[in-house]
């Protein structure tokens, strides 16, 4: 799929002909286990649309799901939200936990609230879009492969260890605050916490920020202010998540991007010592 | 004048000059820049030997013998030639020093210190010329008890009702363990997947992916989710006979993995799924695994995957408190558990983990064993056991010891023709092993490599049954845990009190 390929309506839910799943009946959450069993017999009906209710912390939902299927959840999905995923689109009304789109192939993940901690660790394609703040070691070890490139948006703000040994990939962290109401607003947090992009030996981080970041950089990283030919690259990624969460274009503007990026494609090479003894 | 510390060969390459008639086959055979020719003769430079026979073999007229240099330094009980080897090429080069197969220092191996028994008058032995023993394994999770519905004394109107998970059966006690592609060859790959197919074995993928041709061997064959998660997709993870989580491997426990981008070849990026050229770096943790919940929740996000058909397992490194782990790993839903002792190969690792870390397999594995059995958890679960099993000796101890399946690498690898010179890291292995190179690779023939693993296996099993002839058991499965069929003869009692093994005439 391709950035201009993502439906614009996503947000809003309409069921026609389509599956809804409740994910806790009478107020009793159902096991992890048998709410997947659900969505894979719903996919064994053939039903291409899948609506989940009343979610609570179930875990592994659409976990090595593949093909061009899309779950809308509403609720709390628990985490290793679409892990190995490779394909579909998985949209949550509400914020996520942890580990949101493991070592995913591709498919995209958008989420209409803050994320946890490890969102998008060694994923090798697919979309991951934001709208609120991240927490730890968001975007480890994430990779690329021929014309595959994974893609995480951040609409706030992130915590330690953003894209530690970045392998390849693109992360966009927008450090914004959309309230209740959407209305934007600048996010007065910093926009990430330390350790940034150690052992970052493929791949960017880009940050709309004027802070300086020379002090948070790990081990093998290097900011540069973000050149023209790289904004423009990178443009259509942030207007499809404005579009997404109704972010206008002019406060995007308002502050200029900063680029992390490697300082070698390996970085622990001069760690190791081959001498024959 | 500047002093140079330059450190002392190992080896000396000794070029009978009567029998050399100079066709310079040692040089083209020679991968790792020994031989030379200077217009007159060959010369050798021996700093660059490894002993690994190539050139001795392929020298048409035998004209080419390798031995130890006798050179020597001052000599000193304490300060020996290696070690300041080490401190020379560290204070040199700086770094940590890297190094492949299993830790070389001479420690003692328990193994060698225990006895089997065998049947006399009482208990008659079984002749297994004769008789079937059986040494089929199933490996998966086993039901803890049988469950049926209805009371009758018609058996007709009862019927099971417990739930089996999927187990594979394999013929041998055997599995050759996980030596990805890129630690060796496209050829090697192939020729142990296609043994492993032969003998209905498994065989490990390693942690970098499974290349596309591989996939028609992938029933016999785990696949292993390591920290990097290298070729990691759907098809890698339904395909698969089992699924391993590599924690810890034995030759480097807590550590990572750098694959330099330099080997990182077409045909590495394809499996691997990373760019050409690109370093292949595996994180020492997996950061999605702090704690057993963590990983019990990997364990259940590949089952959800697989839909509950695919066994999963989880790959420790034999270290001190090895026992509350696996306790853990099994209560975290894994359903078999693979222990790699400390002698355990590897393609490189830094010479201090590799020679330092970690403990014995025999010690870890006995402990394994009975912790899990006074934990009622033993029955439940597929242990395999590894970190230097060389021979059936070894395997057949380590049945006795706890093991369910007996993992090795290094044996399949000297049966291919390695001559374990330590070197695999540099990716220059002139028997076309361990190495990327193409023209070295070549020098592997598939089918003469599969059928020297075959004829190998087929004889530790063999063998296996002989010994369990000669004990009067007609299953290996009765041999497992089976500690009163060993002997302890070695110098240290604390080792058989660890073992649960008695001393030799009690």
């Amino acid at each position: 799929m391709t950035v201009n390929e993502i439906k614009e309506n996503l947000l809003e839910f309409e069921i026609e002909n389509k599956i809804e799943i409740d994910a806790a009946p009478n107020g009793n959450p159902v096991e992890s286990k048998e709410l997947n069993m659900l969505i894979h017999k719903a996919l064994n009906s053939n039903y291409q649309e899948i609506r989940i209710n009343n979610v609570c912390g179930q875990r592994f939902i659409g976990a090595g799901l593949k093909g061009d299927i899309t779950i809308k959840i509403n609720g709390l999905p628990g985490n290793d939200l679409g892990i190995f995923m490779d394909g579909p689109t998985i949209l949550v009304n509400g914020n996520s936990e942890d580990q949101s789109g493991n070592t995913m192939n591709s498919g995209t993940i958008i989420i209409n609230g803050d994320g946890g901690d490890v969102i998008g660790l060694s994923s090798r394609g697919g979309k991951i879009f934001i709208k609120g703040n991240v927490g730890y070691r968001v975007g480890i070890h994430m990779k690329e492969y021929e014309d595959k490139f994974p893609l995480l948006i951040i609409g706030g703000t992130t915590k330690d260890f953003l894209g530690e040994y970045m392998a390849g990939g693109k992360i966009i962290v927008l450090g914004l605050k959309i309230l209740s109401d959407n209305t934007v607003v600048e996010n007065q947090q910093p926009i990430c916490g330390c350790d940034l992009g150690t052992g970052i030996h493929n791949g960017s981080i880009y940050l709309r920020t004027d802070e300086n970041l020379e002090e948070k950089l790990g081990f093998g990283a290097k900011s540069y202010d973000v050149s023209k030919a790289e904004l423009k690259e990178i443009f259509p990624f942030i207007m499809n998540f404005c579009k997404l969460f109704h972010i206008p274009k002019k406060i995007i503007n308002a502050k200029s991007f900063k680029v992390v990026k490697p300082l070698s494609k390996r970085p622990f090479r001069s760690n190791y010592c081959s001498q024959l003894i | 004048m500047a002093i140079t510390h330059e450190i002392i060969s190992h080896y000396k390459v000794n070029i009978d000059r009567e029998e050399c008639v100079k066709c310079k086959q040692c040089i083209n055979q020679c991968s790792f820049g020994v031989f030379s020719y200077n217009g007159n003769k060959i010369i050798a430079e021996h700093q660059n030997c490894v002993a690994c026979q190539r050139c001795v073999i392929m020298c048409p007229n035998k004209a080419i013998y390798i031995t130890s240099n006798e050179e020597c330094l001052p000599s000193h009980g304490n300060y020996s030639k290696k070690i300041r080897n080490i401190i020379w090429a560290q204070s040199g080069n700086g770094g940590v020093l890297l190094s492949a197969t299993g830790n070389d220092r001479p420690i003692r191996s328990i193994f060698d210190d225990l006895l089997l028994d065998a049947c006399q008058v009482t208990n008659p032995s079984i002749d297994p010329l004769r008789e079937t023993i059986e040494t089929k394994i199933l490996l998966g999770r086993k039901p803890k008890k049988l469950e049926f519905d209805g009371e009758s004394d018609d058996l007709s109107k009862i019927s099971l009702t417990t739930n089996f998970l999927s187990n594979l059966e394999i013929d041998m006690p055997l599995m050759i363990g996980h030596m990805s592609l890129g630690s060796i060859s496209y050829n090697a790959c192939q020729a142990i997947y296609q043994a492993s197919r032969e003998l209905n074995i498994i065989a490990g993928s390693g942690e970098g992916g499974l290349h596309p041709d591989f996939y028609e061997y992938a029933p016999n064959i785990i696949t292993e989710i390591a920290s990097g998660r290298f070729g990691v997709d759907l098809n890698y993870l339904n395909n698969a006979a089992g699924i391993e989580i590599k924690i810890g491997q034995g030759a480097k426990p807590g550590h990572g993995g750098h694959l330099p981008g330099t080997k990182v070849s077409k045909l590495i990026s394809q499996t691997r799924m990373i760019p050409t050229g690109s370093d292949a770096l595996s994180p020492y943790p997996h950061h999605d695994i702090y704690s057993i919940e963590d990983l019990a929740q990997l364990i259940a996000a590949l089952k959800e995957t697989t839909r509950y058909e695919t066994p999963v397992g989880v790959k420790i490194a034999a270290v001190h408190n090895s026992a509350p782990i696996a306790v853990g790993i099994v209560r975290a839903g894994a359903d078999f558990i693979t222990l790699d002792g400390f002698r355990g190969g590897t393609g490189a690792a830094p010479i201090i983990i590799r020679d330092h870390a970690g403990i014995p397999i025999e010690l870890a594995l006995a402990t394994v064993d009975k912790r899990l059995r006074e934990e009622g958890l033993r029955e439940q679960i597929t242990l395999i056991a590894g970190g230097s099993i060389r021979y059936s000796a070894d395997l057949i101890k380590a049945i006795a010891l706890g093991a369910d399946v007996a993992m090795c690498c290094s044996p399949v690898l000297i049966a291919m023709g390695c001559r374990v010179c330590q070197q695999c890291f540099r990716g220059l292995c002139s028997w076309g092993i361990a190495t990327q190179q193409e023209l070295l690779v070549k020098r592997l023939d598939i089918n003469i490599a599969k059928k020297r693993i075959i004829n190998l296996f087929n004889s530790w099993n063999e063998e296996l049954k002989e010994v369990l002839g000669a004990m009067g058991i007609d299953s290996v499965e009765s041999l497992r845990s089976n500690r009163d069929r060993l002997r302890y003869i070695g110098p240290n009692p604390k080792i058989a009190e660890i073992l649960e093994v008695k001393h030799a005439g009690e």
